[in-house]
């Protein structure tokens, strides 16, 4: 069973079904007549749709990207510091320059999630080399102490409720035509990750390897920080982090296909997009019409995931 | 608190007078600390009735520091490590999801209408029984990786805060600040109606985690050496847990979660302290987190008017010493 | 005496030890030899009591290690496990006085200070006592735990290579004290890596391959050259030193 097809038609299927659900009865099969269901799907349904796409891609990515970046397997976008520095970045340019435009918090968000992140590798650089463990460990910390600096910041500038939607949603029920197309960086960041994707393979196997086949790893680490730091930045701007996708679905794509990224990358961005979709749909369907927001479920799914992982006995070294 | 505990140390008393002397210096100052809070600024109001409030406050306080610092030393000392708290093992999370898990479990209405103090007590023995059972197996199996260990804890904790968001949700839709509002401590809000219950069951806990200083020195040196010495391993983790999930139950049903608050008042007491003898650490652990209280509290409410931010920098401070721990290479 | 029927163990599904059966004789210096991986401290540490015991039956001196309460068996015998670092920040004298524990249970007296001050003489430590554990080298600590299974004074003392980190002199001193033990009366039993300790010192060995017994015996008896060989798969050539055997293997 080849995964790319198997993931492709279950993305398809999902999405049907996701266009399909919501408060309003949508019939797709006279939707071309019905004026009406028309509007919603173009202005509501189909966005969200692609929105739940586009960051489950994008964020599996980066979750491959950041893992290779620091050697280890344990670590996602949202257990870097990452997306509370893109949070501190939009905290900072809002209260600075409230009136100012849309591309400059974007590029407030993503320079400061990559000065947090870059933060984070250098951290980990300092770690003991043996202790695999304590990169996520430390990430975690990180990102706690990140967190407590976004919260006091928002508290102190009564913007506690943007710190909220930012941080702790990954909501996608707010999603409209017009306010979700921040995304689309995102994914095109991830889509060009895979054009380097030897390099960032290269990069995983380690410093003296990547040197000896005379890659530069300054430059691949750079385009990788880029990349994680952009997507985080997006998602975090338009739906709120969405927690663990990042770091599961890299693992569970790696344990079947293995590291080869070239071939994997694009499994990674289905498979990401099928998990999100999946958790999206049923935070819609659990207490209807009311919703449970994606990211709330893909915490529990994806701690429980995690655990599994962590426990498993070793497949591969 | 005579040399009769001297299971260490082969002449212990030049050093014990001057650890006495230091926890008799603290002792002081906490005394002085809450003289200040207490009569500041007292006005010519009602003022038995600003006694009154502050009076519940400063118990409040003092309890809460109390629990995390007793609590932190005895789950570092069955851990065997000294970086561990037990927020950071994810058992306050567990007491707020078990807090929801009881709401659901048993219905709303009839649960939120039973009188606090049986709630909380069922909350605390619902508590102790699950903590015992969960970090119990987790300790006794983990010990051997405790990298591996610490991670798992911190990712239960993760799970058991999306569970209680997910439940909260459920319960009631339009809630949206649910998850918001367990995630952060707050010194200022207390729940004063649980606090004689609250203060009760930490004096228990703490004279009983006291009393066993004698097997806790032992447990401290790690499991075989402990074994070897002919301690009943096993039990003494079950119970000193237990003692913990007291504590941390109390002190995060008065105000809410603080992860990194007791790493800083265990790194006082072993930093205060030139012994490794808990008799004395746990008296220091708890005498310094009151201070630090109720003197922070009294400074940033009275002093900077910004009643609510001593937590999150109690936090900011905690994490970034946590860090410190880790890179210094004393996290193993 | 301590008696061994018929234990097998597993770790994490993999076997470790295949239905081991021996005894380790009273009043004699055993040593426990064979190459890396043969199960030997795993059996050590069965016998401690450190790991659960998951088939067969172990007595030492009588007392069946699974049923005895284990403050008993702190009281007959003493284990040190391959030293692994310790949190509490303790001095050297501390540590040594937890030996005196089973005994005292929290509350020393005239008795527990003269035997810690024993032992902390009796391997060099005396000048050291205030240090701390983490203030001393790796040789000094490993001297320090010996001493602390030392002060528990009991009838069987069990060693997990506690040779490691010891400098030559030191490991002869140690060797002779547990000598001066055994003829006093008292019973050890050690994991040995070094094969020349055990030809030197040891009354009994038991050597074990692939977590099983394939020889044991007094120590001239196993220690031939036929046997060693086949042991550790590599050629080796016994010769004798002060009437004693001395294994050859660096040539």
């Amino acid at each position: 069973m080849r995964p790319l097809p198997v993931l492709g038609a279950a993305l398809l299927a999902l999405m049907l079904v996701s266009v399909s659900v919501g408060a309003a009865q949508v019939d797709l099969r006279t939707i071309l007549s019905d004026h009406r269901a028309m509007l919603v799907v173009l202005e509501s349904r189909l966005p969200r749709t692609v929105a739940v796409v586009l960051t489950g891609a994008a964020l599996s990515v980066a979750g491959v990207l950041i893992q290779a970046l620091v050697r280890n397997r344990f670590v996602g976008p949202d257990t870097s510091g990452t997306a509370e520095g893109a949070a501190l970045g939009l905290l900072a340019v809002t209260i600075l320059w409230p009136a100012s435009p849309l591309w400059l918090r974007m590029i407030a968000a993503s320079a400061a999630a990559m000065a947090t992140t870059a933060l984070f590798l250098a951290v980990v650089r300092r770690l003991p080399v043996r202790e695999v463990m304590l990169v996520p460990i430390a990430g975690l910390v990180l990102s706690g102490v990140l967190g407590s600096v976004v919260t006091f910041v928002g508290w102190q500038s009564d913007l506690m409720q943007y710190v909220g939607t930012w941080l702790m949603s990954g909501e996608f029920s707010g999603v409209i035509s017009g306010r979700y197309e921040l995304l689309w960086f995102a994914g095109i960041a991830a889509a060009l990750a895979w054009f380097s994707a030897d390099r960032f393979a290269i990069l995983g196997l380690g410093d003296g390897v990547a040197t000896g086949l005379g890659l530069s790893t300054a430059a691949v680490m750079r385009l990788g920080l880029a990349v994680v730091s952009i997507v985080t930045a997006m998602v975090v701007t338009t739906v709120g982090m969405i927690p663990f996708v990042g770091l599961v679905v890299p693992n569970l794509v790696a344990r079947i296909m293995g590291d080869n990224l070239r071939t994997s990358l694009p499994v990674v961005a289905l498979a990401g997009a099928v998990l999100v979709l999946a958790c999206d749909l049923a935070g819609r369907l659990v207490i209807r019409p009311y919703e449970v927001p994606a990211g709330l479920i893909l915490g529990i799914l994806g701690a429980v995931l995690f655990l599994w992982l962590l426990h498993r006995r070793p497949a591969h070294g | 608190m005579d040399s009769g505990f001297a299971g260490a140390g082969l002449d212990p008393r030049p050093r014990l007078s001057r650890d006495a002397a230091m926890l008799g210096g603290m002792a002081l100052l906490l005394a002085a600390v809450a003289a200040l809070w207490m009569f500041q600024g007292l006005g010519q109001g009602n003022r038995s009735f600003l006694l009154g409030l502050r009076g519940a406050k400063l118990a409040a306080l003092v309890t809460v520091a109390v629990a995390g610092g007793v609590s932190t030393i005895l789950f570092q000392t069955v851990a065997a490590n000294r970086v561990l708290t037990p927020s950071i093992m994810g058992f306050d999370a567990l007491y707020v999801l078990l807090q929801s898990g009881l709401v659901v479990a048993l219905g709303g209405a009839g649960f939120v209408g039973l009188p606090p103090a049986a709630k909380f007590t069922a909350e605390v023995a619902a508590m102790t029984a699950l903590a015992a059972l969960l970090f119990g197996t987790l300790l006794l199996k983990g010990a051997r990786d405790l990298p591996k260990m610490i991670l798992t804890g911190v990712i239960l904790g993760v799970l058991f805060r999306s569970v209680s968001g997910f439940l909260g949700r459920v319960l009631d839709p339009n809630e949206f600040a649910v998850v918001q509002s367990v995630s952060f401590a707050s010194f200022n809000r207390v729940d004063v109606t649980l606090l004689p219950w609250a203060v009760a069951a930490t004096a228990l806990a703490v004279a009983a985690a006291w009393r066993m200083s004698a097997i806790l020195d032992v447990l401290a040196l790690g499991r075989d050496p402990a074994v070897s010495l002919g301690l009943r391993h096993r039990a003494a983790v079950l119970a000193v847990l237990t003692l913990v999930a007291v504590l941390v139950s109390v002190s995060t049903a008065l105000v809410g979660p603080v992860a990194f608050f007791g790493l800083i008042l265990a790194g006082l007491a072993h930093g205060l302290m030139r012994t490794s003898r808990h008799a004395l650490l746990l008296p220091a652990a708890g005498l310094s987190g009151a201070i630090l209280l109720v003197g922070g509290q009294w400074l940033f409410e009275r002093l900077l008017s910004q009643a609510a931010t001593l937590s999150v920098v109690v936090e900011f401070a905690g994490g970034l010493f946590f860090l410190f721990l880790l890179l210094k290479g004393r996290i193993r | 005496m301590i008696q061994i029927d018929g234990v097998s163990h597993r770790i994490g599904g993999a076997p470790i030890l295949h239905d081991i059966s021996t005894r380790l004789p009273q009043g004699k210096l055993t040593a426990l030899i064979g190459p890396n991986g043969a199960g030997k401290s795993t059996l050590l540490r069965l016998v401690g009591r450190l790991e659960p015991l998951q088939a067969g039956r172990i007595t030492v001196a009588g007392h069946d290690v699974a049923t005895t309460p284990t403050d008993r068996l702190a009281r007959v015998m003493a284990i040190l496990g391959q030293q692994t670092a310790i949190a509490s920040r303790l001095r050297l004298s501390e540590l040594v006085a937890f030996g005196r524990w089973p005994h005292h249970k929290g509350r020393p007296g005239s008795v527990d200070r003269a035997k810690v001050t024993e032992a902390l003489d009796a391997f060099a430590l005396t000048p050291l006592a205030g240090r701390f554990l983490d203030e001393v080298s790796g040789g000094q600590a490993q001297r320090a735990h010996i001493a602390m299974a030392v002060a528990q004074d009991t009838d069987w003392l069990l060693l997990d290579e506690p040779l490691n980190n010891l400098d030559m002199a030191h490991a002869r001193a140690l060797m002779r004290r547990l000598r001066a033990m055994v003829d006093g009366g008292r019973s050890v039993g050690m994991v040995v890596h070094e094969i020349n300790y055990a030809a030197a010192w040891a009354d009994h060995v038991i050597a074990m391959k692939n977590g099983r017994v394939v020889a044991q015996g007094p120590a001239g008896s196993v220690l031939t050259e036929d046997l060693l060989s086949d042991l550790y798969d590599t050629p080796i050539q016994i010769g004798e030193h002060r009437g004693r055997p001395l294994v050859l293997h660096h040539c």
